[in-house]
This record gives structure tokens, C-alpha cells and sequence, in this order.
């Protein structure tokens, strides 16, 4: 018998460990960044990190050989052929910054709405915003229109709030969760966190998703419905909590605006509006008294139904009587929705029970008197244990802002917003829509070489605040805030290259994006948005869209089509805020901000962006960026995160301000700022106090606190808007009683679409096109270990996931004669593709599904052309246009929620039929030619040999 | 199972040279015919070429000698150290024959022994292997056994013949080997076909009491070394195919010249050699087939996880 | 050294896999990954890492099964067809097929604590190991030539370098569904043991006699939403009836 080896166990993992923030997606978890002889060992969860706790993802694990891919871009790039042609040659930054500069200060010139500059997965909004608006363009976005701006618009214009990551499900009370939709790719550790920590305790999870894979996997319950069907679910959901009475009748007259008196006057151009004293204050029926009183009067019983004279003689009613009326019509009815939804009405009848069970007979109670915004005392913070999340799932729909609506709207009705127990905001939301901006970008906000007047974004009123001229036509490239999206208040990113190439509303001449690959997975239509790229004017010889410049650290499709190419850095080679103006980490209890910081140096020719962005903006002298004399402001990004000022004492970090850093929120720019963030884990977290922690819409501590902190300069309390006011100003323009009229084309469809209280309409593709010869749908979710098209480039996560394939449930294969292994070709009214199929029970049995983003163009991601991702890979952005087919009313619509422009690609509607060999996928697009890659690609990796131990 | 090359030409060659070291252990030839020298080199030849060829596939062959160590537990190391062993009479029993012209009977009844020990040892290590059903039974160690044993009595006879000596006796050895051998073998394939896996897709993730479970997704898209070395698929039609051609070689040809050669009883000379030759080549090629198989058609445990 | 311990190990280390919350997302995968990449041994080294045939070394891995229940109160929802997702690495087992088939004595079982694992530079990279192993959890590196497995972060576990909460293997840190729990299945009061008991923690094939110590807990049983829902539903009246109940309620705040 030998004796066992003595090993040697306890090495030190590392030299040192530098923590900073992930950026492996939009998580933004902490990570503890191991360095060992100036490389980086391992990176794990930062355990005291709010967000993650220690957990780490796929992505976040795999950071180290993305920190290390050959796509990585190492140099300023010219292009020298044409346009997809790869031919670049190298340039100095001050060659590319010069370059840049001149064509941008042309512009800005000459007009400055001929610069579309649009950010894809932006992490600084608030200064790529605030740059954009300093140069003077109207056309400044971010991705949000293709992504999820159904769930925030709705959210806001209801609650004051939304899920995405700004709010959460009260993880350590909620006794139900019900998730809808794919939800795997934003907040995705807290929600797995969450999710196990609630199975545990064993509350019930309900997942509504057509496809049951990852979260949907662990439900306790799978609910399968149809695509684009959700929101008639809910509302069956609604229709069943009002006829079992479980709604919180005390909770919808405190804090929503159930009782606002709705004008009765058919005809006029007050019908459907609220009614409102000479102070604009909306009316409520004072029940012991019988006269209107403005909303909050104090000790006001305020009537929910019933109609009412007013002084001038004009009817109202309370909204709710509205409310009450419309879902407890039969059509909401579970029997009356199951054969659309595809869930049975037993099923709905049983998750409405559960719900107003659990709401109601599962109340929970933490002892914590508290003040509203009314001034009345409180002693307990009364929570209804039900809490929502949804993403993308329920929002990429043409349908997608009603069904948002309608989900925040029960949960209003059970009284479980912000609720212990029940959906909690985030700081700084709540936030209502007054304390939003209007949009800006008419031609009266900008002009040449001076700022926009205002913020790009912001929330419509009502028709006035359109961005639209006289004529009614858009003023933005993008079209957002027209008559086609009225409310697109995060742009339309996904119609730029469309409109620009068109001309339509007009050309531009330089198009600047940012982390935006619109060569491939993130356009509709993608074949023809890159010919759109390559397109000239046979005139002139000139490209139709004349100047690309693109800043990506990656070898993406889009770099291919850019005429300069600025690189970034990687994420650990830079500084970032994760910043309140932005889009922060906070969590219900607590306000938190984050930053990232070199942990290691890049060893190429590139610089941060946002650097970029800032140096270009002092050499336009741009108000904000140059001084006087045109010197730069900032010396770079870390200066300007420390030092820029949006409102007196409020900066882009709301930790350690003032000068000896005690301060949050408000307060002095701090020098030491960010050696203090690193010193604390990179992240800074103040905790709400607990008599401010719930009802934050209502709650005086809370919005005391927030003013403290910087969030607002006065209170800023939410009232729940169950009935949308601005929704019907649209429909009474609609109907020509208001103005701004609307334009004959779109009468009809603001009349069909924006109703005022939740509603469900048939998604437009399936409604345009036959559903004899497109009976499918075909979707996709998002896998957990790959970050949209990030990840390919990834030796590690390109193992997981190295190719697609379509999952055709059981029903539809033996409909068609299909097996797992065969090849088929799927058909949209757009145009059809070719890919390999797998037999699934785990679906809606009309809905075929794959993972997102997998598939890439040959050549791309410095990956070897025969690479899988290439060959039998394949994306249904190809399935998808950005327009619906013409419906014989002369207009051809966007393929968009018509509220807010949403781009629509979860309405696919397909066919699916047998193909011959050979067992490719189509459409290829061709080998792309990328600049040289930052390092030469290996036959094989052995990352760590020299450390074996 | 993959059918490595490597160790399919081992398992071949070394059986015929263990079986012909048996052969020649067990004295049935003339030690003073050249041809019964020629005999003792080839199998020595045959068992060189079948370790050397089994060293192609190990990661780090310069470690190979660290296999000797584990006798105790694992039926390879008692393999390599069987091998090791067996060298010594082998190598004593062809120089008494080339040296003495002579038959030691110690060193080749050890010889023999060891010999027949060698192939049992590498029967076992794949007889052991709970995780592959099809290797898992005594039936495997027979096939070895018995395979080895015809081979021999195949080359015997041909040395006999070569040697003009009495070719009788080892040819009816082969004879009765064969016979035994594809019996054996018949009857491992009928319980290859006849086999309910140990293991399930159900036991393997325990969910069996939910429901019937199938593979959804694999960890990772493309192949990995488990599915390399243990994911390999025959269809059945391709394995009746090769099993046809396995019997024609293996069973068939041979066993009709040894028939042949047994009834007419021709003439030792080089028309019987060439036929006994040929003979014993057809039986290498079916062995070389049935071994193939033997990887291909086993259906490794680890397969309930990977959806084979 | 191939000989299993004689006795039972004092300390039976190893994991504890809740199937109940695993959503599949990799974590451990990678993050298994990226520590024994640069830990104990050879690294984990991926050929063609660029290219078609990109294939690497992982000692964890995540496969997907659709499972059909058969119905039955247990589990409720006969029909639907449900997703398990299903974590694997090497279960350490009490009677491990891979230690006695090999023939160096590099794969051993350690008699302190029940780990198993490969002394890679006695290593012959023979693979019998691997096949013995009906659980796949053994890969061979091909850049190494020697066998690697799970080593339960043995260079974690023990590391005083590390802080205590952090000494438990790099899978079980990161996961973010507390899928993996880490702990000694030999003391009855460990919390793995704990759990274990009370959730009907399963071993992988027991047919196959290794006496796996890593222990699989089985999905918990589901209450179908159908089963809630009311079995008559009382005639409400409408929106009148609803109204004159409001005011009932009004009536009493």
C-alpha cells in the first residue's frame, strides 16, 4: 500500500484582488477580479455585494477569456474598400479623432439633426444623453425601442414604475410569484436568487411563458399560453378578483385614481377626461358631503361609482365605475378567453383563486407605523403577498403596452405594489410622469451649434407634446414621438437605418452608434438592413446613410459596415458609473450606485468610450464639455464621474460626495470619490430607513428621503393611473374633437388601440396575415449563459451554446411529418429560413422556439468561418420586417406597438415545412472580412497551465 | 464505445500471439522444425506488436511502467504485469527451441499459463466494467479465451504443416476451438440483443418516478471526450452486416480448410501451409471484425445522459 | 494505491444537488471552469477554441431533460411535459469503479475524507478510469494526456488562504439558485445531511453499486392551479352586484 501524495492546498489564489462590476450583461453584479503575475486568475461574486451576494453566472465566470478573445478590436480603423468589404487600415487616435470631429462639427453646423447617434447596450445613458443633447441633435436614443420600452412606458404611466431592474418581487415575504415571459436576461442573479430563496420557503412560483425552460423549468406551475395573448389572460385574471370580490377597495382609493371623476360628454373634447378644479386638480365625489372635492382632500370618502352633475352641468363618474364595468363583461370571462390564450378555464379560475387567496387570506403585517403623503398615521405596513415580474416576454408584442398596463393594474386591484410581500420600486422610482421631462426635438428645440432645449426623452402629456411639425410630420429620424408611437420614450432605434436610408422624414449624414450591432441581431430584417448599409445614391456615388462611425471593444457584424471604428476597452480595463440618473442597482431597501475601474491596463491601441465621447465633445466645443476657451472640461471619464454636476450637488455616484465624503445623494463633488468606491467593493449602498421602506408612491418618510437624496427637489408622490388620461387625448384627437386632430390615417387604429383602461387587442401580424397559411408562432428566449450576441467570442460560453437549433413542439411535427435531426425551412409573410429542428414536449403546442442571438455571420467575432454559430446557427430576426404587410388601407405600419413603437418581434407568425440537404442554415449572407484580430486565433487554449500547482 | 484502432489491433494480435504461445507451451510442435521456430518468434512478434499498439492510445505512454504497480485491484495492471511475466518462459522456451531444439516443459506449461492469464486479464478489464453491459459477463472471458485458443490452433496448424510435421492434432484443437469460440460468441450476441440495461435514462437522473425522461438538451452543443470515447452509435442494419462478414471470416473459411484439411489429410507441404495460411489470416480479419463490433455495438452507461 | 480505503472514510465530502431550483443557467459550469483551469493539475485546455470542432475539458456539466410525468398526485400535471435541468460532476463515491480499474495508482480515494481524485503525474492517460465511471464524470484532457475530474475544489476547501465562508468548492460558491451545497455526508447533523433526509436525497443508478456520495434531491411535488379553482362559481350579478357590494364595503371603512 503507497501512501497517499501530500498536496499542496493552500496556495494563495492570487497576488491581489481588485473588485469591480461586472459587464458580462446587464446585471451588474460585483466581482471579485483575482490577479496573479498581471493576469487575471478568477473572477468570482463579490460577497458583500448588494446585487449578487457572491453568486456569479456563466457570463460573469467566463469574463476572463472574453477579457482575452482574439475579436477583441486593437486600433482605430479607416476603412479603405468598401463598406462589408473588412478593408480597414489602422489609424492614430488623433487621426480618428480629427476625422470624427470634422464630420461632426459639419453637422452641427450646418444641422445638426443630420447626426442620428444611437447607443445599443449603453451603461451611460445619462452622459451619451447629455452629450447628444449638448451637440443638438434630436436624434439621440438608446436600444430601449427594440428592447423592452412597453414594459417602461407602461410601467411609468401607471405606477410610477417598472419591473425591468426597477423594482422587484419582495423576495423574502412574497407567498405567490407569478412571472410572465422570458425574464432570463436582465436582474438575472437577484431573480434566481429570488426564485430558489421562495421555493424554499415553499411560497408557489407560476411561470406564463409559451416555452418551459429556465425559470419556467423550476415552476410549480407552467402556464403554456399562446404568444401575445397575455394580456387577456390577465385581464380574465381581473374579471375573476372583481366577481370573487377580492380587490383592496381602501388600497385603490388611497392611492390610485379610481375615483377621479371621468367626464361623461360624448362628442366634445372633454369626454373621458379627468374633471378637474381651477387648479387643475382632479375632482373626487365626496360621498358624506355630495360634492366634488380635489383629489387628497383630507378625510375625503371618496365615491367609486355612481355619475354625478358637476357645477357646469357636465355627467362624471368615478373611474372605477368604468373599470368595474368593462372587465366584469362576460368577454373577460375565463371560459370566454381559453380557447385564444390556450389556457384552460379551470387553470385561470385556479390562479385567480390563488391570487386573491394568498392577497387576502395570507396577509401579512409589519408592525411599522408610518405617515402617508396625506399626513395620516399608520400603524402597521399591510402586505399582500402576491408579487409580478415580466420582461420582454409580455412587452415585445404590438400589443405589449396594454398588456403591461393590465399586469400592473391587477396588481394594483389586489393592492400589492410596493407592499411588503408584493412588487417593490427600486429607488429613485417611484416616479411619476410629471417628474419626467417632455420629449424634446422639435424644430423649435434645437438649431445650429447650440444645445437642444431639452432632454430627447421624456413623456408626452398628451398630442401636444409631440415631436412632430405643423404638418404632423416626425422631426426625429426615428419617428418616435409621432403619430406612429406617440409614446416612444426610449426612441425607436430599430427604424433608424430604415428611415435614414429612405430619407424619411429626412437623410442624415453622420450616423454614430455605440455597442449597437444593427448588422445583425439587433435589426428586423437584417439582410436588407445591411444592404440599406451598402446602398449608394446612383446620383452622387455616395452611400445612402454617407458616414458610419461605430465604437464597439468587439469584432461585431456591424464594425464591417462602419467607415470609422473607434475601439473600447473591455469592461475590466475601464472606469463606468452605474449611475441613480441612469439605470442603477438599487434594491427596495436600499439606494445603491456602482463603478468599474481599470483592474487591469489594455494591451492595445484602444481607449473607453465614453473617454472618446467626452474628448470629441471638447473638440466640438460643446457647452458642458470645453470651456470658454475650448479646453476640455473633463480630462476624462474618471474626472467627469467625479466631477460633472447635472444639478447642484448631484452627480453622476450619489456615494461618499462631500468633501470629507460623508455625504450621500446630495452633495459636493468629492476628488477621493472614486478611491472610495474601490476601497468599498466598487459599489456604495445607503439603506432606506425601515418607516420609509414600503408604499413608497405614498409614504412621507420615503419621499422626504428621496428629496433628501437627491432624487427629486420636492415630494413627488405617485397616484396609481389605472384610467390613462393622456391615452384618451389621443383617442379624442382620434375622433377629431381635439386638438391636435390626428391625420385621417391614423384614426382608426389610436381609436382601436388606446383605450384609457387596460385592454387587449390581437397582436397586428397575426391579425394582418392568414392564419391558415402562417398558423405558428416562433420565438425566442434567452439563454442564461450568453448575453445576446456577446458571448460567440467567448472560448467558454461558445461551448455551451455553439449553434441552434429550432424546438418545433410534439403537435406541430407530427402535423408536419417532422423528427428531431431534420432540416426545415420556415416561412414569414417576410421572407423564410433555413434550420435544424428538435422535437419538444415543453412548449405551447402552436409556438416553436430557439435561443436568441446564437446564430452569426460567417467571418464574424473573429471566429473561424466554419464555426457552427455560421453554418447552422440562424437567427428569426430574418423572419421579421420592420413594417406589417400593406392591409389595403394605403399606409404600411411599422411591425411596432403603435403606443410606443415598441418594435414587435415576439408577433412572428410562421409556417414550417421539410427541407432537402444540404444541412446548412439560410440565409449566409456571405464571409465577412473583419479587421486584423487582437490576437492571432489558437489551435488550443490553456488558460492558467503556468499556475498548475 | 469508440473503436479505437489501437486497441482493436492490440486485442487482435495479442491474441493470436498468446494463443499461439499456448500452442507452442503446451509443446504440440516439433521443436526441432524450423518452422516451430519461426512459430515462437512470430508469437512473440504478435505480442509485441499487440503492447506496442496498445501504448499508441495512453496520454503519457512514457509513464507506461507505472501500470505494473496495481495488481491487486485492476485487472489492466494484472495484465501488464502478466505480460511482463510471461516473457520469461516465452523467451526461455524459444531459445531451448532455437538454441537445443528442444521442448522445456516447465517454462512452457508457465507459459502457457501465463499466456492464457495474459488474455483472461485483458478479457476482465472490459468483463469488469459493470458500466458497459454487453462486456459485462463470464461470456467474455470465454470469447477471449476461446479466440485466442482458435487462433493458435491456427497458426499451429499452419507451423505444423510448415514444418511438415503432424498437423492433426493442433488443427483439430482449432477446430474444436472455433466451434467453441463462435458458440460463445453467438450466444454473448444473443444476450447482447436480449440485454435489459442495468441503467435508464430514468435511474441515471432518478426522475423516473415523475415520468419517462429523454434527453433535451445536451451540457454542450458539440462532441466532448465522454461522447467521443463512449458515444459511438452502429446502426443495426451496418452491425447484422459486419457480423455476417465476421462469421464468413472468422467462422466459416477457417473452419471449412480446417475441415478440409482434417478429412483429406493432404500432404505437409507449401499447398497445405499456404492453406492453413490463408486460413488463419480469414480468422484474423474475423477477429479483427468481431473486435470492432465488440466496441461498437457496447453501449456505455454514461449514454443515458447524453441521449445515445 | 488503488485499493479503495478499507474502512468507511471518517469524513464523506461532497454535494448535495437540488433539482427543485436548478434553472440551468451554467454557472457552476464555467465557474468550475475557471478556477481548476489555473488549480490543482493541468489546466482545462479547449482545442479549436475559435474554430468548428471548439471542444474543451469540463469536470461539471449541465444537461436538460424533458421528463413526460405519468401522472399521479405526487407530482400533478400529467401531460405536461416538464424540463429538469440536471448538473453533473463526479460524485465521489464510497465504492468507485474508477480507483480500482487503475492500474498506476494515480486515481485514488483519500481516507481522511472520501475525495477522489487523479495524482495526474502518475498519470498514464490510459482512460479505463472513464470508462469504468458510469456517471462520465471523467475527462480526459487532450492537450494533457492525463485524466481529470472534480476535485471538490480540494485547493479551496482546505485553502487557509481563504476565508472560511469561501472554503467550499467554486460551483457551490457561485451558484446563484443555491442549487449546491457542499458539506460531509458521513455526520447525520451536517446540513447536507439534514436535507438530504428530509427532502429523500437519491443516488444516481444504485444499480450500478457505486454508492455515489454526492446525493441528488428530487423536484418537489406540484399542486396544478386547476385544483384551485373554485368548484362552483357563485352567481355575482354583475356589475350592479358588484357595485352594491362596494358599497357594503365603503359602508364599513
Amino acid at each position: 500500500m503507497q501512501s497517499e501524495p501530500s498536496l499542496s492546498l493552500s496556495q494563495p489564489v492570487g497576488d491581489e484582488v481588485r473588485k469591480t462590476t461586472c459587464y458580462m450583461c446587464a446585471c451588474r453584479c460585483g466581482i471579485d477580479v483575482h490577479i496573479k503575475d498581471g493576469k487575471i486568475r478568477y473572477i468570482e461574486g463579490n460577497r458583500d455585494h448588494p446585487v449578487n451576494k457572491g453568486v456569479l453566472c456563466a457570463k460573469g465566470s467566463a469574463g476572463i477569456v472574453q477579457h482575452y478573445a482574439p475579436a477583441r478590436l486593437r486600433a482605430p480603423l479607416k476603412r479603405v474598400g468598401p463598406r462589408g468589404s473588412g478593408q480597414f487600415v489602422e489609424i492614430s487616435w488623433d487621426e480618428a479623432l480629427e476625422t470624427a470631429t470634422e464630420w461632426l462639427s459639419g453637422v452641427r453646423q450646418s444641422d445638426p439633426k443630420k447626426l442620428a447617434f444611437f447607443t445599443g447596450r449603453d451603461q451611460s445613458q445619462s452622459l451619451t444623453g447629455f452629450w447628444a443633447q449638448q451637440f443638438g441633435t434630436p436624434n439621440y436614443a438608446a436600444h430601449g425601442g427594440f428592447c423592452s420600452v412597453n414594459m417602461a412606458a407602461a410601467g411609468i404611466m401607471t405606477i410610477g414604475g417598472s419591473f425591468w431592474e426597477f423594482g422587484a418581487p419582495d423576495w423574502e415575504r412574497t407567498k405567490l410569484f407569478v412571472l410572465f415571459g422570458v425574464a432570463e436576461d436582465h436582474d438575472s442573479n437577484p431573480i434566481k436568487m429570488g426564485i430558489s430563496r421562495i421555493k424554499k420557503r415553499g411560497a408557489r412560483f407560476v411561470s406564463v411563458n409559451p416555452v418551459r425552460t429556465g425559470y419556467s423549468a423550476v415552476a410549480d406551475n407552467w402556464i403554456g399560453i399562446r404568444p401575445g395573448t397575455d394580456g387577456l389572460l390577465i385581464l380574465a385574471l381581473v374579471h375573476e378578483l372583481l366577481k370573487a370580490r377580492r380587490i383592496d377597495v381602501d388600497y385603490i382609493r388611497r392611492y390610485s385614481n379610481a375615483a377621479w371623476l371621468v367626464i361623461d360628454a360624448p362628442g366634445t373634447s372633454d369626454h373621458g377626461l379627468f374633471a378637474r378644479d381651477k387648479d387643475g386638480l382632479p375632482l373626487v365625489f365626496e360621498a358624506v358631503t355630495e360634492r366634488t372635492v380635489p383629489h387628497g382632500t383630507r378625510g375625503a370618502q371618496a365615491a367609486l361609482h355612481g355619475r354625478y352633475r358637476l357645477d357646469d352641468g357636465r355627467f362624471v363618474v368615478p373611474s372605477f365605475q368604468l373599470l368595474a364595468e368593462k372587465y366584469l363583461d362576460q368577454s373577460y370571462a375565463p371560459e370566454a378567453v381559453a380557447e385564444e390564450t390556450g389556457v384552460s378555464a379551470e387553470t385561470i379560475r385556479g390562479l385567480a383563486t390563488e391570487i386573491g387567496r394568498v392577497a387576502f387570506d395570507e396577509a401579512i403585517a409589519i408592525d411599522q407605523p408610518w405617515t402617508d403623503m396625506n399626513g395620516q398615521r399608520h400603524a402597521s405596513f399591510v402586505g399582500r403577498p402576491v408579487s409580478f415580474h415580466a420582461m420582454r416576454g409580455i412587452s415585445a408584442h404590438s400589443n405589449g403596452f396594454q398588456t403591461a398596463r393590465a399586469l400592473h393594474l391587477l396588481q394594483v386591484l389586489i393592492g400589492a405594489v410596493d407592499c411588503p410581500g408584493g412588487f417593490r420600486y427600486e429607488p429613485p422610482y417611484p416616479k411619476p410622469v410629471e417628474a419626467h421631462p417632455t420629449p424634446h426635438g422639435r424644430a423649435e428645440h434645437f438649431g445650429s451649434n447650440k444645445p437642444l432645449s431639452g432632454p430627447h426623452l421624456g413623456f408626452p402629456r398628451g398630442p401636444e407634446d409631440m415631436l412632430i411639425d405643423a404638418a404632423g410630420n416626425p422631426s426625429r429620424i426615428d419617428k418616435a414621438f409621432s403619430w406612429d408611437a406617440p409614446f416612444s420614450v426610449h426612441g425607436a432605434m430599430h427604424m433608424v437605418i430604415a428611415n435614414a436610408h429612405a430619407g424619411d422624414p429626412y437623410p442624415v449624414d453622420v450616423m454614430f452608434l455605440y455597442m449597437a450591432n444593427m448588422a445583425w441581431n439587433s435589426s428586423m430584417n437584417t439582410a436588407v438592413t445591411i444592404q440599406m448599409l451598402e446602398d449608394r445614391d446612383p446620383a452622387t456615388g455616395e452611400y445612402r446613410i454617407p458616414k458610419i462611425i461605430y465604437s464597439d471593444a468587439y469584432a461585431s457584424e456591424m464594425v464591417a459596415y462602419a467607415d470609422l471604428v473607434l475601439p473600447d476597452t473591455t469592461y475590466l480595463e475601464r472606469y463606468d458609473c452605474i449611475s441613480l440618473l441612469d439605470r442603477p442597482i438599487s434594491e427596495p431597501d436600499a439606494v445603491q450606485d456602482a463603478i468599474r475601474w481599470p483592474v487591469v491596463e489594455p494591451d492595445r491601441d484602444v481607449r473607453g468610450f465614453q473617454t472618446v465621447l467626452l474628448d470629441l465633445g471638447a473638440r466640438l466645443r460643446l457647452p458642458g464639455f470645453a470651456d470658454s476657451r475650448g479646453n476640455p472640461i473633463y480630462r476624462d471619464y474618471a474626472d467627469y464621474i467625479v466631477s460633472h454636476e447635472r444639478r447642484p450637488g448631484i452627480g453622476p455616484l450619489a456615494g461618499f460626495r462631500g468633501s470629507n465624503g460623508e455625504r450621500a445623494g446630495r452633495g459636493a463633488a468629492n476628488p477621493e470619490q472614486l478611491k472610495r468606491y474601490i476601497e468599498n467593493g466598487s459599489y456604495f449602498s445607503t439603506h432606506i430607513p425601515m418607516e420609509a421602506q414600503f408604499f413608497k408612491h405614498a409614504n412621507k418618510a420615503y419621499q422626504e428621503f428621496a428629496v433628501r437624496m437627491g432624487f427629486f427637489d420636492e415630494p413627488k408622490p405617485v397616484t396609481f393611473q389605472l384610467y390613462q388620461e393622456a391615452l384618451q387625448k389621443f383617442r379624442l384627437s382620434a375622433e377629431g374633437v381635439r386638438e391636435p386632430l390626428a391625420p385621417e390615417t391614423h384614426r382608426k387604429r389610436i381609436l382601436d388601440t388606446f383605450s384609457p383602461l387596460p385592454d387587449w387587442y390581437r397582436p397586428f401580424e397575426e391579425a394582418i396575415v392568414s392564419r391558415t397559411e402562417f398558423p405558428y408562432h416562433a420565438i425566442t428566449q434567452r439563454p442564461a449563459a450568453m448575453y445576446h450576441s456577446w458571448g460567440s467570442m467567448n472560448a467558454w460560453l461558445r461551448q455551451i451554446h455553439t449553434s441552434n437549433v429550432l424546438y418545433v413542439p410534439a403537435a406541430i411535427c407530427d402535423a408536419e411529418g417532422l423528427k428531431t435531426g431534420d432540416w426545415a425551412w420556415v416561412s414569414s409573410h417576410h421572407g423564410r429560413i433555413k434550420v435544424e429542428i428538435a422535437r419538444t414536449e415543453a412548449a405551447n403546442g402552436r409556438t416553436m422556439w430557439t435561443w436568441n442571438a446564437i446564430g452569426k455571420r460567417e467571418g464574424a467575432w473573429a471566429l473561424d468561418g466554419r464555426a457552427p454559430e455560421a453554418q447552422k446557427g440562424f437567427l428569426l430576426n430574418h423572419l421579421i420586417k420592420e413594417l406589417l404587410p400593406p392591409k389595403g388601407d394605403g399606409m404600411r405600419w411599422s411591425n411596432s406597438d403603435p403606443i410606443t413603437g415598441q418594435a414587435a418581434w415576439y408577433d412572428l407568425r410562421v409556417r414550417i415545412e421539410k427541407a432537402d440537404g444540404p444541412d446548412i442554415s439560410q440565409p449566409q449572407l456571405g464571409r465577412l472580412s473583419e479587421p486584423k484580430p487582437a490576437c492571432d486565433r489558437p489551435d488550443q487554449l490553456r488558460y492558467g497551465q503556468e499556475w498548475t500547482i | 464505445m469508440h473503436p479505437a484502432l489501437s486497441i482493436i489491433v492490440f486485442s487482435t494480435l495479442s491474441g493470436l500471439g498468446y494463443g499461439l504461445a499456448f500452442m507452442l507451451g503446451l509443446g504440440v510442435l516439433d521443436p526441432a522444425a524450423s518452422a516451430t521456430k519461426v512459430a515462437h518468434l512470430t508469437a512473440l512478434a504478435l505480442i509485441s506488436g499487440g503492447l506496442i499498439s496498445s501504448t499508441l492510445h495512453l496520454g503519457n505512454p512514457q509513464r507506461a511502467w507505472r501500470a505494473l504497480s496495481q495488481w491487486r485491484s485492476s485487472w489492466l495492471s494484472r495484465e501488464g504485469v502478466l505480460a511482463v511475466f510471461a516473457f520469461v518462459p516465452l523467451v526461455w522456451s524459444a531459445l531451448a527451441c532455437w538454441v537445443w531444439d528442444d521442448y522445456h516443459p516447465v517454462p512452457g506449461l508457465l507459459g502457457a499459463l501465463l499466456s492464457a492469464g495474459t488474455v483472461y486479464c485483458t478479457a476482465m478489464i472490459y468483463a469488469s466494467l459493470r458500466s458497459v453491459d454487453a462486456w459485462h459477463t463470464r461470456l467474455t472471458p470465454a470469447v477471449f479465451l476461446l479466440f485466442a485458443v482458435s487462433g493458435g490452433a491456427m497458426l499451429a496448424t499452419l507451423f505444423a504443416h510448415a514444418g511438415g510435421g503432424d498437423a492433426r492434432i493442433p488443427g483439430l484443437l482449432a477446430a474444436v476451438a472455433l466451434i467453441a469460440a463462435w458458440t460463445v460468441k453467438l450466444s454473448w450476441w444473443k444476450r447482447l440483443r436480449l440485454l435489459v440495461p442495468t441503467s435508464s435514462p430514468e435511474s441515471a437522473t432518478g426522475l423516473g418516478y415523475i415520468g419517462k425522461v429523454s434527453l433535451f438538451e445536451r451540457p454542450h452543443v458539440n462532441e466532448n471526450y465522454l461522447t467521443r470515447e463512449m458515444g459511438y452509435q452502429i446502426a443495426r442494419k451496418h452491425a447484422d452486416k459486419l457480423r455476417r462478414i465476421a462469421l464468413i471470416f472468422g467462422a466459416a473459411v477457417p473452419a471449412i480448410i480446417l475441415a478440409l484439411m482434417l478429412l483429406v489429410v493432404p500432404e505437409a507441404g507449401l499447398g497445405s501451409s499456404l492453406a492453413a495460411a490463408f486460413a488463419a489470416l480469414c480468422f484474423a480479419a474475423g477477429v479483427f471484425v468481431e473486435r470492432w463490433l465488440f466496441f461498437a455495438e457496447a453501449r456505455h452507461a454514461v449514454m443515458n445522459y447524453y441521449g445515445g | 494505491m488503488t485499493s479503495l480505503p478499507t474502512l468507511p472514510t471518517p469524513k464523506k465530502l461532497g454535494l448535495v444537488i437540488d433539482l427543485d431550483v436548478c434553472v440551468g443557467c451554467h454557472a457552476c459550469v464555467i465557474s468550475c471552469k475557471e478556477w481548476n483551469t489555473g488549480g490543482y493539475g493541468n489546466s482545462l485546455s479547449d482545442q479549436d477554441p475559435y474554430g468548428p470542432d471548439v471542444s474543451g475539458t469540463f469536470l461539471n456539466r449541465i444537461h436538460s431533460f424533458e421528463v413526460i410525468p405519468e401522472g399521479g398526485k405526487l407530482v400533478g400535471e400529467a401531460g405536461d411535459a416538464r424540463i429538469v435541468h440536471f448538473p453533473k460532476s463526479c460524485l465521489h463515491c464510497e465504492d468507485a469503479p474508477c480507483v480500482t480499474v487503475c492500474p498506476t495508482g494515480a486515481s485514488y480515494k483519500r481516507s481522511a475524507d472520501g475525495i477522489v481524485l487523479v495524482e495526474e503525474d502518475k498519470c498514464i492517460g490510459c482512460g479505463l478510469c472513464a470508462w469504468a465511471c458510469p456517471y462520465g464524470a471523467r475527462e480526459m484532457d487532450v492537450a494533457a494526456g492525463v485524466m481529470k475530474k472534480c476535485t471538490l475544489c480540494v485547493d479551496r476547501i482546505y485553502n487557509e488562504t481563504l476565508e472560511e465562508v469561501d472554503r467550499v468548492p467554486s460551483c457551490v460558491r457561485t451558484c446563484p439558485s443555491n442549487a449546491r451545497h457542499f458539506g460531509d455526508l458521513a455526520d447525520s447533523a451536517s446540513d447536507v445531511s439534514i436535507m438530504v433526509a428530509e427532502r429523500g436525497g437519491m443516488d444516481l443508478m444504485p444499480e450500478q453499486a457505486t454508492r455515489p456520495v454526492n446525493k441528488y434531491l428530487p423536484p418537489r411535488p406540484r399542486q396544478p392551479l386547476a385544483e384551485c379553482a373554485p368548484a362552483t362559481t357563485r352567481d355575482a350579478g354583475g356589475a350592479s352586484g358588484f357595485f352594491a357590494w362596494l358599497d357594503g364595503v365603503l359602508e364599513r371603512m
